[in-house]
């Protein structure tokens, strides 16, 4: 097994299969969902290419349901790296700001690209898609530099990183709304659907750039992940068992960047999922600490179901950020009286 | 014989220098218990011998080389190190804890081998906890916990096992079995360095004294030859009778009324 862990726990492997059964069946309903609801039986067929709903469920609800599981995977793997690196289950990168100065990363390159190069520039997809995917990283890790540098000499994992966290979310969110404000209609319009985090209308070609860097940086967490647990055991422990901190802590920081600039750049900042699959994924797994592989699963069963329930619970389609920001609002702050009452 | 000590060592946090020009040695297969009055600098020197603290100036050299440029891993190979405070991730059982000593022992990727099993379980034996393999760390007393901590860097198969006041939080009879412990360690063969804050105690279960103050060793030794009534008035400013103890007829401290 990847990265020498013993034998899992019976326990830990029981909940993940059953998270990911879970996840599946879950895309499944959301396949079933279009204009109408389809029996899964046609869909089923439809997957496989035959029948007469095989164009519809390929073509328009598979890859949205495709970035649901993979962006939730995502950002659950991004809210584990960040918890273990500040050791506090409100250390997620959307609560200190990662997300939204992702997203000002997005905004510059669209209203810099403007409104007239906008329609064309998306229509070119690869190349303009992966300049999305640069920026937001950009603006990811500015916004993490910028915490750390105000947080330093107070340490990775006390509350003070987490309240300068949660001002730089603040200013940036406010930068971000000004931004959209000054930007031309078309721009504007196309970034306010965005700024919620938005799953409605993805198609595959949005999704290339997107599902490989997401590959790629799955691989460098499975690297990261005993490092990662050998850190939960303190600075001074990890640093005397063979941890290079400072190294370490670049990294975790910089794969988890990744992971949130990818799904900022494609679909807006969806909050709150990196915040409660590490603290879910844990309870129901059993495990020791925040480990990255529950926590991931969790996240993709979490979007998966968010972004089903945003296209059923209201007349209208909502932003899938809508629901998780409903949900994820009534459990920070369920997080924010427990922790305070500590 | 002593492949660990310390060449002209300058510590300190900045601009407060703790320790200055320290030269030490730390004699291999004994107990050393470095002693001194609160803030005098033996925490500050345990943890530059394990490489927690940059020296500003001199080294930490063990074999000859200075530690300062070895890699991390191979430093945790050599040296295994408690800190006074230690966190404990939720959730996480006893055997879960001392797997995690095995860190430094694996390569980036690996396998999980029968010689990794083979450490913890002899780790959790002689650190006399292996009937709490599967108990959770959060639910065992104060003592239990400290040994549990113990079994996880025994896990580490290092020849040095360095530990930063190990009794502070222990009552005292788990103050002693961790002694034994310690004691028991030793005469297995490892090299143990503990700072420890009853002198009695470092007199009873230490072959070696190293007795600190404002940041200079001001005596080094066997207890029975270092340790009397002028060094502890020296040292720690308190006026006593050094007896012999009635049980281990080493040094017995019995301050003045």
């Amino acid at each position: 097994m990847i990265g020498g862990f013993p034998r899992p726990e019976r326990r830990t492997v029981l909940a993940l299969v059953l998270v990911a059964v879970a996840t599946v069946v879950v895309s499944l309903v959301a396949l079933c969902y279009g204009d109408g609801w389809s029996t899964p039986g046609r869909v089923v067929a439809g997957l496989s290419g035959e029948g007469p709903l095989a164009g519809r469920v390929l073509e328009w609800r598979m890859p949205r349901v495709t970035a649901a599981v993979v962006f939730g995977l995502a950002l659950g793997l991004a809210g584990a790296l960040f918890q273990n690196l500040t050791r506090n289950p409100l250390g997620a990168p959307d609560v200190i700001g990662l997300d939204q100065g992702a997203y000002t990363g997005v905004l510059l390159v669209l209203t810099v690209a403007g409104g007239a190069h906008f329609a064309a520039a998306a229509d070119n997809g690869g190349g303009f898609a992966l300049g999305l995917a640069g920026a937001a990283l950009a603006g990811g890790l500015l916004a993490a530099g910028v915490v750390a540098v105000l947080a330093m000499g107070s340490g990775y994992t006390g509350y003070r990183l987490i309240v300068i966290g949660i001002a730089v979310n603040a200013v940036l969110t406010a930068l971000n709304s000004w931004l959209i404000l000054r930007a031309d209609l078309e721009v504007a319009m196309a970034a306010a659907s965005w700024s919620a985090g938005n799953l409605n209308g993805t198609d595959w070609s949005d999704l290339v750039v997107p599902l490989a860097g997401i590959a790629v940086l799955g691989v460098g967490a499975a690297l990261l992940a005993r490092p990662v647990h050998q850190l939960a055991l303190g600075d001074d422990v990890a640093a005397t068992t063979g941890i290079r901190l400072g190294q370490l802590r670049l990294l975790i920081a910089t794969v988890g960047v990744g992971c949130t600039a990818i799904v900022a750049a494609t679909a807006g900042p969806i909050v709150f999922v990196a915040l409660m699959a590490p603290q879910i994924g844990r309870r129901l797994a059993g495990t020791a600490g925040i480990a990255l592989l529950p926590s991931a699963l969790t996240g993709a069963l979490l979007l998966a179901t968010a972004d089903l329930l945003a296209q059923v619970v209201a007349p209208v389609q909502l932003p899938v950020g809508v629901v998780t920001g409903a949900i994820g609002g009534v459990y920070l702050l369920w997080l924010l009286f427990k922790e305070v009452g500590r | 014989m002593s492949r660990l000590r310390t060449e002209g060592l300058r510590l300190g946090y900045g601009e407060r220098t703790v320790v200055e020009h320290l030269d030490l040695t730390v004699p291999d297969g004994v107990f050393t218990a470095i002693v001194g009055p609160n803030a005098c600098g033996k925490s500050t020197l345990l943890r530059s011998l394990v490489r927690l603290l940059r020296p500003e100036a001199g080294s930490v050299v063990l074999d000859g080389r200075a530690i300062a440029g070895w890699r991390p891993k191979a430093v945790a190979r050599e040296l295994g190190f408690l800190p006074q405070g230690t966190t404990t991730p939720d959730g996480i059982r006893v055997v879960g804890l001392v797997r995690r000593g095995r860190y430094a022992r694996q390569p980036a990727i690996g396998t999980w081998t029968r010689a990794d099993d083979a450490a913890v379980a002899a780790a959790l034996d002689a650190a006399g906890v292996a009937d709490l393999a599967d108990r959770r760390v959060s639910a065992l007393s104060g003592g239990q916990r400290q040994r549990v901590w113990i079994a996880m860097v025994l896990a580490q198969e290092t020849p040095y096992l360095l530990l930063d006041e190990p009794t502070t939080f222990l009552d005292i009879a788990h103050q002693y079995e961790l002694l034994r412990l310690l004691r028991r360690l030793v005469d297995d063969g490892r090299t143990v360095v503990a700072v420890l804050h009853d002198l009695n105690q470092a007199c009873r279960f230490a072959d070696h004294v190293v007795a600190m103050r404002d940041g200079a060793v001001v005596a080094s030794g066997a207890p029975g030859e270092v340790v009397d009534a002028a060094l502890v008035e020296r040292v720690f400013g308190l006026a006593c009778e050094v007896l012999p103890d009635p049980i281990t007829g080493t040094p017995m401290i019995v301050p003045h009324a």
